[in-house]
């Protein structure tokens, strides 16, 4: 993965490091920049801005290069660096804080399959209840790739039925769930 | 005297981990342990929920542990996923935050445990030291925690989030030999199988490498996304890589299953990708 460009020079704007800090709730001006976070990140070496550095965009007000980088999308939230912070910063939550920034604002996201996925995965629990794996799988497959992709993984599948560990029929839909997310969905 | 909890199974243990509910259905028979499914349980959110919306990820692990509290007993949860959305949502309700769509008033009298802790703390090795049939001597696995049965330990109250021991006690105690190695809890690529399978394989492989040179012969794991990661993608690494790899990953229970003689262990392993039962025989264990 390329290593962001970012600019030399910034005049820095607070506004959207206090928009982060509202969103998740975490003290962002307390990062020291001593790079635990990115030194500890099974996936920095995938980033094209490391963690520490992100952290230093959010606190400059490079809004736009936060919000279309990769990092966002890549971090897998194995809270590793929300774990060793020395200033008890959760990293994690404020990776999931950009994410939903960016979609709210609809910015285009640089991997894009990553919000497909989390769509397939959230209308298979308001529909089921429980997530019904096949065909939340085959939803994402079709949606970020088309037929090839879903074909791709036939194969795997197959095997997966025959060892008997597709679970064939979804669980009955939950009123309480969908009542949750009617009630979380709201805008306030 | 009979133990009880309340089970939080995942909606992985109906699907792709099948064989982790049904060796800890199996082996928790053996050691007396009662476990009763929650009623009507639904899925915590797993990690796309607190991606996408931070009061739908609370809501929807707050609405199991409003039916656990209920119940009254503590609860046990299998995946280490379910198990920390579980904790955030704990954290939330016992501050008294507001939970969105939930009114029900939280007691909070039980406790939220991740297997292993429930397992080697809370049933103890005195429960299973009478119902070893075939001790896993000849046996030498790395244990893998994975992330979340120990991140962050503001949440999941985890007593060594860099070195956890429970597995590895709970086996050794059933006789393993088991290995050291310094990557219990590095991440397998988590959520990134499906949208970044690159990535996931990459980080997934250096596990399988790292089991290697610590000299086991099978990875223990705890949580059915860490299982799937790491068993069902072995082929493909070793096309990509030139580098071939056959390492069982077994859960937990079925080891346990495997020590106490259970007649399903055979079972349970037929459904994983990577066979273990050439190796299980060579070793006598099977």
């Amino acid at each position: 993965m390329a290593v962001a460009e970012l600019p030399q020079t910034v005049v820095p704007d607070s506004s959207f490091r206090k928009q982060v800090e509202e969103k998740s709730g975490e003290n962002l001006s307390s990062c020291y920049l001593c790079e635990k976070c990115t030194n500890g990140c099974p996936l920095a070496f995938a980033m094209d801005i490391a963690p520490h550095k992100l952290m230093r965009c959010v606190n400059l007000g490079l809004k736009d290069e936060v919000l279309k980088s990769d990092t966002i999308w890549i971090c897998a939230s194995c809270e590793t660096c929300t774990t060793r912070c020395p200033n008890g910063i959760d990293i994690a939550h404020v990776m999931d804080s950009l994410r939903q920034i960016s979609q709210g604002e609809g910015i285009k996201a640089s991997q894009p399959q990553v919000p497909t996925f989390h769509k397939a995965f959230l209308a298979s629990i308001k529909r089921f209840g429980r997530v019904h794996e096949g065909s939340m799988a085959a939803t994402y497959l079709l949606r970020s790739g088309g037929l090839k992709e879903l074909m791709s993984m036939a194969r795997m599948g197959l095997d997966m039925f025959k060892k008997g560990r597709i679970k064939i029929l979804p669980s009955r839909p939950s009123r309480k769930v969908k009542q949750i997310f009617r009630a979380a969905e709201r805008k306030e | 005297m009979i133990m009880e909890a309340s089970l939080y199974p995942g909606c992985s243990l109906e699907g792709l981990a099948k064989s982790y509910k049904e060796s800890l259905q199996s082996v928790a028979k053996t050691m007396d342990i009662k476990l009763s499914e929650l009623d009507n349980w639904t899925c915590c959110g797993a990690s796309s929920a607190h991606v996408t919306n931070d009061k739908l990820a609370v809501a929807l692990a707050a609405k199991d542990l409003i039916t656990a509290d209920k119940a009254g007993k503590d609860l046990v949860v299998p995946c280490a996923a379910c198990f920390q959305r579980l904790k955030v949502a704990e954290k939330h309700l016992k501050d008294g935050k507001p939970v969105a769509g939930i009114t029900d008033r939280y007691a909070g009298n039980f406790h939220v445990k991740a297997l292993p802790d429930f397992l080697w703390n809370d049933v103890g090795k005195k429960a299973w030291k009478d119902k070893v049939k075939k001790p896993l001597n000849a046996l030498s696995p790395v244990c893998y925690y994975g992330c979340l049965t120990a991140r962050p330990p503001k949440v999941t109250d985890s007593r060594n989030p860099e070195d956890p021991q429970e597995m590895d006690n709970v086996l050794r105690s059933l006789g393993a030999n088991v290995r050291n190695w310094s990557y219990k809890t590095d991440c397998c690529g988590g959520s990134l199988t499906l949208t970044r399978p690159d990535l996931q394989m990459k980080l997934s492989q250096k596990l399988l490498d790292m089991a290697e040179e610590a000299g086991a012969d099978c990875i223990a794991v705890d949580c059915p996304m860490c299982h799937e990661n790491l068993d069902s993608k072995q082929q493909e690494i070793s096309q990509e890589s030139g580098k071939s790899y056959n390492v069982p990953i077994l859960y937990l229970t079925e080891l346990m299953g495997l020590a106490f003689g259970d007649p399903d262990v055979e079972k349970w392993l037929g459904r994983h990708t990577v066979d273990a039962r050439p190796m299980l025989v060579e070793r006598g264990l099977l």
